[in-house]
């Protein structure tokens, strides 16, 4: 593995000494070349188990290796310095991740320049490559965030990451908040350098079909549990976490007579407050098929066939 | 046809805006029909219009610095653009309800969810706020809102997004409206509780006889709850159609294009198709068809003159006589043009 977390946990403590449990106890691990896709709810966790993962969060407990050394659970300055040219994150907003106030030149050219101690204009050639490379050109060095679309930013943020030449891309959500046809545009560029550049992929996204597309295996969270993890194709057309199964049946397909035999959504209910969780199955208050140790028993991650690892009771 | 079907009937909208930037002609023609107790989805990309052309239906464009310039919408036969806002305001949240994208935002966070409610009771039906509370109660349980008699007393920022919607939903259909406006209704909600919200949206259209207009990006969204499809590209209708030869004939290359960058779910994963390039900038838009510079079928015709809309014949097998008109503004369908895949019949 590239990087692993074991047992990773993050909680929030908020004001009355309540808890917070955002990521409990999440084991989870990325080979080299591998794109993992992460997905769940609002609130399942994901954003929080990507951020900690790389340390923008510290962790409240477990602990994460990179090539076999343990990271620190809290970052210095300088921790940030040495692991910027390994691992790089590109986040979900394309309009609030980019400073206003700087051009798309200094924006690109500023890990190099921090990385490399060098000035900025020695960079150009370079920044201007990895322009090109995103599909953009060098005609827009000059130019502010404002004067771009939010896909043309997340390209932005994605030269912004690369340039570095990482190892591990953590994709925070990155096609969520872009139309459709400019999704597609991302996702491909994405795949195409992950595959050219022989990059690790944390994929976190709430759209399964995407994730789908892009992934090699499949992690699904839900309030801030790792439910089920195993090769993407499998979790995508044979779910066995009725969690799982549920999520992937409410998502409405682009085919009218297929839409026209849907069965009414079996999911009672939402996503409960994560503050001060019990020991018991995270998903068990709107489980259909929820037995009763289900509300007593919290059920660990264990394979149930070759390479698929679920966290239920009744498998 | 007749025209008693129609609840609503937009003609030839055209809306600009002033910017400092210059004049924004944000819905350029935009013409289309609501059928009773129907839903009829428009569909497109951000900028396209979609939002600017019920929100113009709806008098909520500010003006200045927007303007309408063109066209003319009925309800039944009453007109709603260019109208005084007392004419305005009867006809707003009674006999159109609206329901918006972002419910945190959309409602006030001073009131109470059950004083919000009661409020569109106390104007537009002249209730007393005691006999309001009874209907506010009575709508929130329509909605199956958890706890309603809790929600009454609450703030927006004590309930989830889910509980909000169907609080907004109450709103909308507490006058008992004949349109109900739908405007990105569950882009901000997870899939999951998105599926309930839209089983909600189509029970009460059963049993309040709504007609819905849905504005949605999502095109399974779109399958899953429309009659009708119209959908919109740089300030325009492309295409309209009954969403069966909406999805499977589509007839516009902008409409093959977005279904074609979807992830699709057989089971061979295959490579996403990519509509090259942006909308064009609506500041200027092209004189002539605004996909050109997009469309993988251009001719030298496309860049000259704008298209006509073309009425596509019905499949043989279908029933045409109770089926919205198959429309595409594309020179595509000109009589002479050369065949290409959005002519062809076969199901694509």
């Amino acid at each position: 593995m590239l990087i692993e977390a074991t047992h990773l946990q993050k909680f929030f403590t908020l004001n009355g000494g309540r808890r917070v449990h955002a990521v409990d106890d999440v084991s989870l691990g990325i080979a080299e070349h591998e794109v993992v896709g992460l997905v769940g709810e609002s609130g399942s966790g994901k954003t929080t188990f990507g951020k900690t993962l790389i340390g923008l969060y510290d962790k409240s407990g477990g602990e994460v290796r990179y090539r076999g050394e343990v990271l620190p659970a809290r970052y210095t300055a300088a921790d940030f310095r040495q692991q910027a040219s390994e691992i790089q994150i590109i986040f979900q907003d394309p309009y609030g991740s980019l400073n206003p106030r700087m051009t798309i030149f200094e924006i690109i050219a500023e890990g190099l320049r921090l990385r490399d101690h060098c000035s900025l204009a020695s960079t150009r050639d370079k920044v201007v490559y990895w322009l090109e490379r995103v599909g953009l050109s060098a005609d827009h060095l000059s130019r502010y965030p404002h004067e771009f679309s939010g896909g043309q930013r997340q390209r932005v943020g994605i030269a912004r990451a690369l340039i570095v030449e990482p190892k591990l891309l953590v994709c925070d959500e990155p096609i969520s908040a872009l139309d459709v046809s400019v999704q597609a545009q991302v996702v491909q560029l994405l795949g195409e350098l992950q595959e050219s550049m022989g990059l690790s992929l944390l994929f976190i996204a709430h759209d399964l079909s995407m994730v789908r597309h892009v992934s090699d295996r499949m992690a699904v969270m839900y309030l801030g549990s790792l439910i089920e993890l195993g090769p993407t194709e499998a979790v995508y057309f044979r779910p066995l976490h009725p969690y799982t199964q549920l999520l992937i049946a409410s998502k409405p397909e682009p085919d009218p007579a297929h839409e026209r035999q849907r069965q009414d959504p079996l999911i009672k209910g939402e996503i409960p407050s994560p503050i001060d969780l019990k020991p018991r199955c995270r998903f068990a208050g709107r489980c259909p098929k929820a037995e009763p140790r289900c509300f007593v028993e919290r059920p660990v991650l264990r394979e149930v066939q070759p390479a698929r690892l679920v966290a239920c009771h009744l498998l | 046809m007749n025209s008693t079907q129609y609840v609503l009937e937009v003609d030839n909208l055209a809306v600009e805006f002033d910017t400092y930037g210059g004049v924004v002609q944000a819905v350029r023609d935009v013409s289309f029909k609501l059928r009773k107790g129907k839903t009829l989805a428009i569909v497109g990309e951000s900028g396209c219009g979609k939002s600017v052309t019920v929100q113009s239906l709806m008098g909520l464009i500010p003006m200045p610095p927007g303007r309408i310039t063109r066209g003319s919408a009925r309800l039944g036969g009453d007109e709603l653009l260019h109208i005084a806002p007392a004419a305005l305001n009867a006809i707003r949240g009674k006999r159109i309800g609206m329901i918006f994208q972002d419910p945190m935002s959309a409602l006030n966070p001073t009131m109470s969810i059950g004083a919000q409610i009661a409020e569109t009771l106390v104007v537009h039906r002249g209730m007393t706020a005691s006999a309001a509370r009874t209907e506010v109660l009575e709508l929130l349980h329509l909605t199956q809102i958890p706890e309603p008699e809790q929600r009454l007393n609450q703030y927006p920022f004590e309930c989830s997004g889910g509980m909000l919607q169907r609080a907004m939903i109450a709103m909308s259909i507490a006058c008992k409206p004949e349109v109900l406006i739908a405007d990105e209704p569950t882009t901000a909600l997870d899939v999951t509780i998105q599926a309930q919200i839209l089983l909600l949206l189509k029970q009460l259209q059963q049993s309040h006889g709504l007609s819905i207009i849905l504005i949605t990006h999502d095109l399974g969204v779109v399958a899953h709850m429309a009659h009708d499809v119209a959908v919109m590209y740089a300030g325009q209708v492309v295409e309209s159609a009954p969403v069966d030869d909406l999805f499977y004939r589509p007839a516009h290359p902008y409409t093959l294009g977005l279904r074609a960058a979807l992830p699709g779910n057989d089971p061979q994963k295959q490579r996403l198709q990519i509509i090259p390039g942006s909308p064009p900038d609506l500041f200027a838009p092209p004189p002539a068809c605004a996909f050109a510079d997009r469309c993988p079928h251009t001719m030298r015709l496309c860049r000259s003159a704008a298209p006509a809309t073309y009425t596509r014949p019905p499949p043989p097998a279908s029933q045409a006589s109770t089926n919205s008109a198959h429309e595409a503004r594309c020179w595509l369908h000109h009589p002479q043009a050369p065949s290409s895949p959005v002519r062809s019949s076969a199901a694509t």
